[in-house]
């Protein structure tokens, strides 16, 4: 039996697992799905906010800013790319302006550090690639961009070090309650644990329903975004916010960490919490809105569009969106709620994981031990392309693997591919291979790359080829067998 | 060691480039080839119909890429393979080519002359964003003839394919030969953009439906590719509400186009023409940095590796005459594009570099059906080129004699598709 047993690898999940290994407990980490972090944590802005707009009020206020200060410690313990290039609110108009005014208000409140409001020549000596009706802007500059994928692996990868047991492929269908401990029922074996932390992303309201009378509800609301290549990442410098409404942030246009540029989201209700098929209509919808603030956009770059979801959560009335993460132990007994965890969820993380295990597992159970072997960091993740030409010279003479680039769009090593694999948490798919190194997130999309990294899969698994899997067990396969003129020859 | 030329891939343009630059006086040539062996994308194309123009006569990939290879033997050229460049450095009289391989680890090759030949690359699902899911299954053509030629694994057995460019057509046949079903080809535009010779042997041999003026306007299946959804598109290639019609299917292809492979040269600082999407060259193919050559697909997306290796050697003849200190750099006249044609190179042409000719490859914009192409110095006339059909899928090769050129002490050479006279 496990102390605690959290639902959901996702970055809240993974994240929680990872604080709780600073203490002597038995935890295991459940996911229905082939790999960490692969579904809202996968779909996302990728930005760390300031932390102005949400009230201070809501959790979302609360944990928002001391989340972002977290962020450079983190991201150097789990050796995760991130970069505080600051963020701009922008104004077309005095009525924006206004609103601006509220933000910045709103942002000292909750302890936004060096929030300034620009006038319009400053906003364009900044960015100069913004439109010229562009009158004024909230400048936030502890704003961030970061890898959420990256971050949710490395969180994972780290928990696992640190004595957890991640259990992929896990898909939860029943909990009984034995009042002491909970039995989980999964399609691949039943799991028994004293304690739940629900994290469970889009499905946690489904998985309190299963332990307790429901009263929240998660709508899933549809984002749709373009990836421009990396010729296109300097477009902009930071964060570009239009001046939000009552729908939301807006099309925000961004630089990402990895020096693309990306723009997005839209916000459209869905009913079924798997619908992430991108539409035409809203595609276009983005690249109208973003043009708005953002003038010179070419569109003749783009590498890629997804859509991914996020997870509005709706309490007791179901009809009043309250709108806030849901962050406590519910009226059952021993099961933590981790839910309606939208953004700011991702900046909110280190924070809201420090308050979950300090302030709700803490006091739960009586006498817990400090993890002497608690170590914070994890294995140095080398990335060829981010090395100097020393670094360079001295990896490929102590494994000539770094010397083979598989990759070619993003200076992808074979050393790199074999180490993702063979990590903690590793990579058992070729899209857990891409999220990892970047291996087929260029402009060739993998094209050329992947019948590489399926052959290193397959290689280093020791699984046939046709066994290798873009994404999901089974289902997704890449290869349907060997050909006729192969089968002949056998 | 310091090189005489270094060439940056050995596929067919490097091959044949390296064998003229050593044929032209240039001593040491190395090759610098990416993957595990020379030949480039030929080894993929184990199909017939390459060599017609310059062996005459019908090979395979393989074979019109082992007789490049075997001269490349016979000359004693050196190549390394696995080798990837990472970049390349102006120092001025000579380039320093950063390589990084297993065995040899990193290294800093220095060359008087490079000849750049790193081909193209597939256009993906993600630059035309096809709305729906994305799930595994859907390959661009050439991933998937790389998958079924080169490791004898199928992507699949029911198959829509998008596009009719040649990769296209020749993966329609490799994959009904191999027992998968094809259901259709579709294309978005009202001709297509493959060679006519291969929408007869790849798809009307095989009863294989090429569905002009359609696209695909849904991606269905969470995991993997379960269907399309396929609709007809107006004038203006917009989809005409009603057509959609679902076809289930477990694999789409991709031949939606080639985009020459750069990176090298933009980071370089090469200058660019955003037309071919390539670097801006000269009738010896040299480009903007004096002793950088390129030729084949990196600097414009030919149709027949002929005339990649017949590009080839204009580039190795350049870099061998750059070396001895004989090219000439004083360019007499640009080229440019009129009404109807897409682009031209070369850009530039050097007169005292010319031998007999030149031959100035374009692409028209449309189909045109008796017209001819012009070729106009201010108002003047100086050459027409006569076809009966013009397709954009079919490489326009206008060759005017020296001796025509010569007429003119400079100008710009500008090409125009016009009724005939």
């Amino acid at each position: 039996m496990y102390d605690i047993a959290i639902i959901g690898a996702g970055i809240a999940g993974s994240y929680i697992a990872r604080e709780l290994t600073r203490y002597k407990l038995d935890i295991v980490l459940l996911d229905g799905e082939n790999d960490v972090g692969n579904q809202i944590t996968m779909a996302n802005s990728a930005i760390v906010h300031a932390g102005f707009d949400a009230p201070a009020s809501k959790l979302k206020g609360k944990f928002n800013a001391p989340g972002n200060i977290m962020y450079e410690k983190v991201c150097e313990d789990l050796d995760v790319p991130f970069k505080r290039c600051g963020s701009l609110v922008v104004a077309h108009n005095e009525y924006e302006m206004a609103t601006i005014q509220e933000l910045y208000q709103n942002g000292l409140k909750n302890g936004v550090p060096g929030l300034q409001i620009l006038f319009k020549d400053e906003v364009h000596a900044m960015e100069p690639n913004l439109n010229e009706d562009i009158c004024g802007a909230l400048y936030a500059p502890t704003a961030g961009i970061v890898s959420p994928f990256e971050l949710c692996i490395h969180a994972a990868e780290n928990a696992v070090d640190n004595g957890v047991t991640l259990k992929m492929n896990h898909m939860v269908s029943d909990i009984k309650n034995h009042h002491g401990y909970f039995e989980i029922i999964t399609n691949a074996g039943n799991v028994e644990a004293k304690y739940v932390i629900n994290a469970a992303g889009l499905f946690a309201d489904n998985i309190y329903a299963m332990v307790g009378e429901p009263y929240f509800k998660l709508l899933a609301r549809k984002g749709h975004y373009f990836i421009f290549d990396k010729e296109a990442g300097s477009l902009v410098n930071s964060v570009i916010f239009p001046c939000p409404s009552k729908k939301g942030k807006g099309i925000l246009v961004a630089p990402t960490v990895h020096g693309n540029l990306l723009i997005g989201p839209d916000a459209e209700p869905v009913s079924y919490k798997g619908d992430i098929a991108t539409t035409g209509e809203r595609l276009d919808y983005i690249k109208e809105n973003a043009l708005k603030n953002c003038p010179d956009l070419p569109f003749n770059k783009i590498i890629r569009s997804y859509a991914g979801l996020r997870n509005t959560p709706v309490r007791d009335t179901y009809t009043t969106t309250d709108g806030d993460f849901i962050i406590e132990e519910s009226p059952v007994r021993g099961f933590i709620n981790v839910a309606g965890y939208e953004s700011p969820g991702l900046t909110s993380i280190p924070a809201v994981a420090h308050h979950v295990v300090e302030n709700i597992v803490k006091p739960m159970i009586p006498h817990l031990e400090e993890n002497p072997d608690y170590n914070p960091k994890v294995r140095k993740h080398l990335r060829f392309d981010e090395m100097t030409e020393e670094e360079k010279v001295e990896i490929i003479k102590e494994d000539p693997k770094y010397g083979k680039v598989i990759c070619r769009c993003e200076t992808i090593t074979e050393g790199e591919i074999i180490d993702v694999i063979h990590r903690s948490a590793g990579a058992r798919s070729v899209k857990a291979v891409k999220k990892r190194t970047r291996a087929g997130m260029g402009r060739c999309q993998g094209g050329f790359c992947s019948p590489r990294v399926v052959e290193i899969l397959a290689r280093e698994l020791n699984v046939p080829l046709d066994d290798v899997m873009y994404d999901q067990q089974d289902s997704a396969y890449i290869l349907s067998g060997h050909t006729k003129s192969v089968k002949e020859e056998a | 060691m310091i090189y005489d030329v270094v060439i940056l891939g050995g596929g067919p343009a490097g091959l044949a480039a390296a064998v003229e630059a050593k044929n032209g006086g240039a001593e040491n040539v190395l090759i610098l080839e990416r993957d595990r062996e020379l030949g480039g994308i030929l080894n993929q194309c184990i199909h017939n119909g390459f060599g017609l123009h310059t062996f005459n006569e019908e090979l395979t990939g393989p074979e019109y890429a082992e007789r490049y290879i075997q001269k490349v033997k016979d000359l004693n050229i050196p190549y390394m393979l696995d080798t990837m460049v990472l970049d390349m450095h102006d120092n001025g009289d000579l380039k320093a080519i950063h390589v990084i391989n297993e065995e040899n680890g990193y290294m800093i090759i220095e060359a008087k002359a490079v000849i750049l030949t790193m081909g193209c690359r597939e256009r993906t699902s993600g630059a035309i964003g096809i709305p729906g899911y994305r799930p595994s299954g859907v390959f661009t053509a050439g991933t998937a003839q790389r998958f079924i030629n080169m490791e004898g694994f199928m992507p699949g057995k029911e198959v829509v394919i998008l596009g009719s460019g040649d990769i296209g057509l020749i993966m329609a046949r490799r994959m009904t030969l191999e027992g998968a079903h094809v259901q259709a080809v579709c294309e978005l535009m009202p001709y297509s953009n493959g060679l006519v010779r291969n929408i007869v042997q790849c798809l009307d041999d095989y009863d294989i439906p090429l569905k002009l003026s359609h696209t695909i306007t849904f991606i269905h299946g969470k995991d993997r590719l379960e269907g399309v959804t396929v609709a007809k598109v107006d004038e203006k290639l917009k989809v005409i509400p009603g057509t959609e019609e679902y076809i289930p299917c477990d694999t789409l292809l991709l031949s939606v186009g080639l985009i020459p492979e750069n990176e090298i040269t933009r980071n370089a600082g090469v200058v660019m023409d955003n037309r071919t999407n390539g670097a801006i060259v000269g009738e010896l193919r040299q480009t903007s940095m004096p002793g950088v050559f390129a030729c084949g697909n990196v600097v414009h997306v030919h149709d027949l590796v002929d005339f990649v290796s017949e590009e080839a050697v204009l580039a190795g003849k350049g870099a061998a005459k750059f070396i001895k200190g004989e090219l000439d750099n004083e360019i007499t006249f640009t080229t440019t594009n009129g009404d109807g044609i897409g682009y031209v190179v070369p850009q530039q042409v050097a007169m005292k570099n010319v031998e007999d000719k030149v031959t100035f490859y374009m692409r028209v914009r449309q189909v045109f059906k008796d017209k001819v192409v012009n070729a106009y110095i201010g108002d003047q006339l100086i050459a027409t080129k006569k076809e009966k059909k013009l397709l954009p899928a079919e490489m326009v090769n206008f060759k005017i004699a020296k001796d025509i050129l010569a007429q003119y002490p400079a100008g710009e050479i500008r090409f125009v598709v016009e009724e005939a006279k």
